[in-house]
C-alpha cells in the first residue's frame, strides 16, 4: 500500500551483457553492479526510469520505457490529450495500474 | 604551453574564462533560483578555455545554463582546462538529458563546430553522469571519434575523481539532501503565489479570516512543509505523504471551529470541521504531487500510478468539502 514505485518497465537481460560496465556508470541510483564479468540488477525498484542505462548499452540488453516522472507535465497531457512535453518516444497508455498493489 | 590561444586563428572562436564567481554571478544565481526569467540564464554555446589550456589539457562538456556552467567552472578552480558548453536552451544538464537537446546530436555538432579535433591532441571528454539520460557513448565514440567519460553526478567532486578518474559509489549517486530541498522551494513558492493570493481573497469574502488563513496553510504546507519534510513524512507515494501532513496542518483549524464556535449547534460544528477536513487536505496533496517533477527518484511509471490513484480520491474529497461549505452556508 501507498507504494507506487514497486513497478516500472525496467528489463535487462543478462545473456546480450559484454560487461562494458557503462550502466553501473551511468546509473544515479546503482540499479546495476557488476559481477565479476557482466553487469546484474541489484536494485530493480530504485530505477527512475530516466534511460540511462539503455542509451548507454552498446548490446541493447537493457530496455526501459524513459520519460520524466513530472506529474504536472503528465496531467496537462492527461487533460488536453497531448503527448507530454518532456518525454521523447513512447506513447501515454493510461493502464499503468495494473499491477498495482 | 603559454603562448595565446588567440594566436592561432583555428582558436580564435575560443572564448576565455576562469572560475571566478562574481557578485553578478551570484545574483544570477539568486534570480534562477526565484524563476526570475526562467530561460533567461544562458552561456552563449561553443568552446571556452579555463585559464591557460594547452593541446594536452581535459575537456569538460555542460550545458548552457549559467548555474550549471558556473558549477563547473567554479570547481576547476586552479586548473587549466577547456568547457565545452552544449546548447541546451538555458536548462541544466540533467533536465536537458532528459529532454534530449544535452544530447549525442548536439554533442557530436558542438565537436564540429568548435573544431576540438584541431584544438585537442587527445580524444576524451569528460562529461558529467547526469548528462547519460542524453548521451549514447559509443554512438558519439562512432560519429566523432571522441570517447565520452561519465564525471561525477556533481561538479564539486570533480578535484576528488580527477585524481584517479575513478568516480566512488558515493559519487555516482543523486542525492537529496535537505539543502537540495531547501533551494527548491523559493520557484515553488513563485509558482502558487498568485493562485494563492487569489484563493485566499475570494475565501476571505465568503467564509472570513479564518477559513482564508486555512487556505493559505494548506498551500504553504505543500510548497514549503513538504519540500522540507519529505523523507520524514510516513509511506512512500507523495500523494499519501502529502494527505497526512495536509491533515496535520487542517487539523488546528479545523479544532478550532468545533470548539471555538459554543453557541453553534451542533450538527453545524461537526459539518463545519469537516469542510477543513475534507477540502484542504487534497490541495496539500495535490502540490506533493507535483513536486514529483522536482525530484530526482520518481519514475513516471510510478508517478502516472500515482495520478491515476491519488487524484479522484482529491477531487472527491475536495468537491464534498466545498459542497459542504456551500450547503452550511445556506442554511
Amino acid at each position: 500500500m501507498f507504494n507506487a514505485y514497486v513497478v516500472n518497465t525496467l528489463q535487462y537481460n543478462p545473456e546480450l551483457c559484454i560487461g562494458c560496465e557503462m550502466c553501473s556508470l551511468v546509473c544515479p541510483h546503482a540499479v546495476f553492479a557488476m559481477n565479476e564479468r557482466v553487469a546484474q540488477l541489484v536494485r530493480p525498484e530504485a530505477c527512475m526510469e530516466c534511460g540511462a542505462c539503455q542509451l548507454n548499452c552498446p548490446t541493447d540488453a537493457i530496455m526501459v520505457d524513459s520519460g520524466v516522472g513530472c506529474a504536472s507535465a503528465m496531467i496537462y497531457a492527461a487533460l488536453t490529450g497531448k503527448k507530454e512535453a518532456t518525454c521523447g518516444s513512447s506513447e501515454t497508455e493510461p493502464s499503468c495500474c495494473s499491477s498495482y498493489r | 604551453m603559454t603562448s595565446d590561444t588567440n594566436a592561432n586563428p583555428l582558436r580564435s572562436h575560443i572564448q576565455p574564462t576562469t572560475s571566478a564567481i562574481s557578485w553578478a554571478n551570484r545574483w544570477d544565481h539568486f534570480l534562477a533560483r526565484w524563476g526570475v526569467n526562467r530561460s533567461g540564464h544562458r552561456v552563449e554555446p561553443g568552446l571556452y578555455a579555463l585559464s591557460n589550456p594547452t593541446p594536452d589539457s581535459l575537456v569538460f562538456v555542460t550545458a548552457n545554463y549559467t548555474l550549471s556552467f558556473d558549477a563547473l567552472r567554479s570547481a576547476l578552480a586552479g586548473m587549466d582546462g577547456y568547457i565545452m558548453v552544449l546548447d541546451t536552451q538555458g536548462i541544466n544538464v540533467w533536465c536537458a538529458a532528459g529532454e534530449g537537446t544535452f544530447g549525442t546530436d548536439e554533442l557530436a555538432h558542438r565537436i564540429e563546430a568548435t573544431a576540438l579535433h584541431d584544438v585537442v591532441n587527445h580524444r576524451v571528454l569528460i562529461l558529467p553522469q547526469l548528462g547519460a539520460p542524453g548521451v549514447a557513448a559509443h554512438e558519439v565514440k562512432k560519429r566523432s571519434g571522441f570517447k565520452v567519460e561519465y564525471g561525477p553526478v556533481r561538479a564539486a567532486d570533480l578535484p576528488e575523481y580527477l585524481k584517479t578518474r575513478i568516480a566512488t559509489p558515493e559519487m555516482r549517486r543523486v542525492r537529496f539532501a535537505l539543502r537540495d530541498r531547501l533551494i527548491l522551494i523559493p520557484v515553488e513558492l513563485v509558482h502558487v503565489l498568485l493562485p494563492m493570493l487569489i484563493a485566499a481573497v475570494v475565501v476571505f469574502f465568503v467564509g472570513g479570516l479564518w477559513a482564508s488563513a486555512a487556505v493559505v496553510a494548506a498551500i504553504l504546507a505543500g510548497v514549503v512543509l513538504f519540500p522540507i519534510l519529505l523523507p520524514w513524512l510516513p509511506t512512500r507515494d507523495f500523494s499519501s505523504k502529502g494527505f497526512i501532513l495536509g491533515e496535520v496542518v487542517a487539523l488546528p483549524f479545523a479544532l478550532a471551529v468545533l470548539l471555538g464556535n459554543p453557541d453553534a449547534t451542533r450538527w453545524r460544528q461537526i459539518g463545519g470541521t469537516l469542510t477543513y477536513l475534507l477540502a484542504l487536505p487534497p490541495v496539500t496533496a495535490f502540490l506533493a504531487l507535483n513536486f514529483t517533477g522536482s525530484t530526482s527518484f520518481t519514475s513516471r511509471s510510478g508517478v502516472r500510478c500515482e495520478i491515476f490513484t491519488y487524484i479522484p480520491i482529491m477531487a472527491w474529497m475536495f468537491g464534498i468539502g466545498i459542497a459542504l461549505t456551500i450547503v452550511l452556508s445556506l442554511i
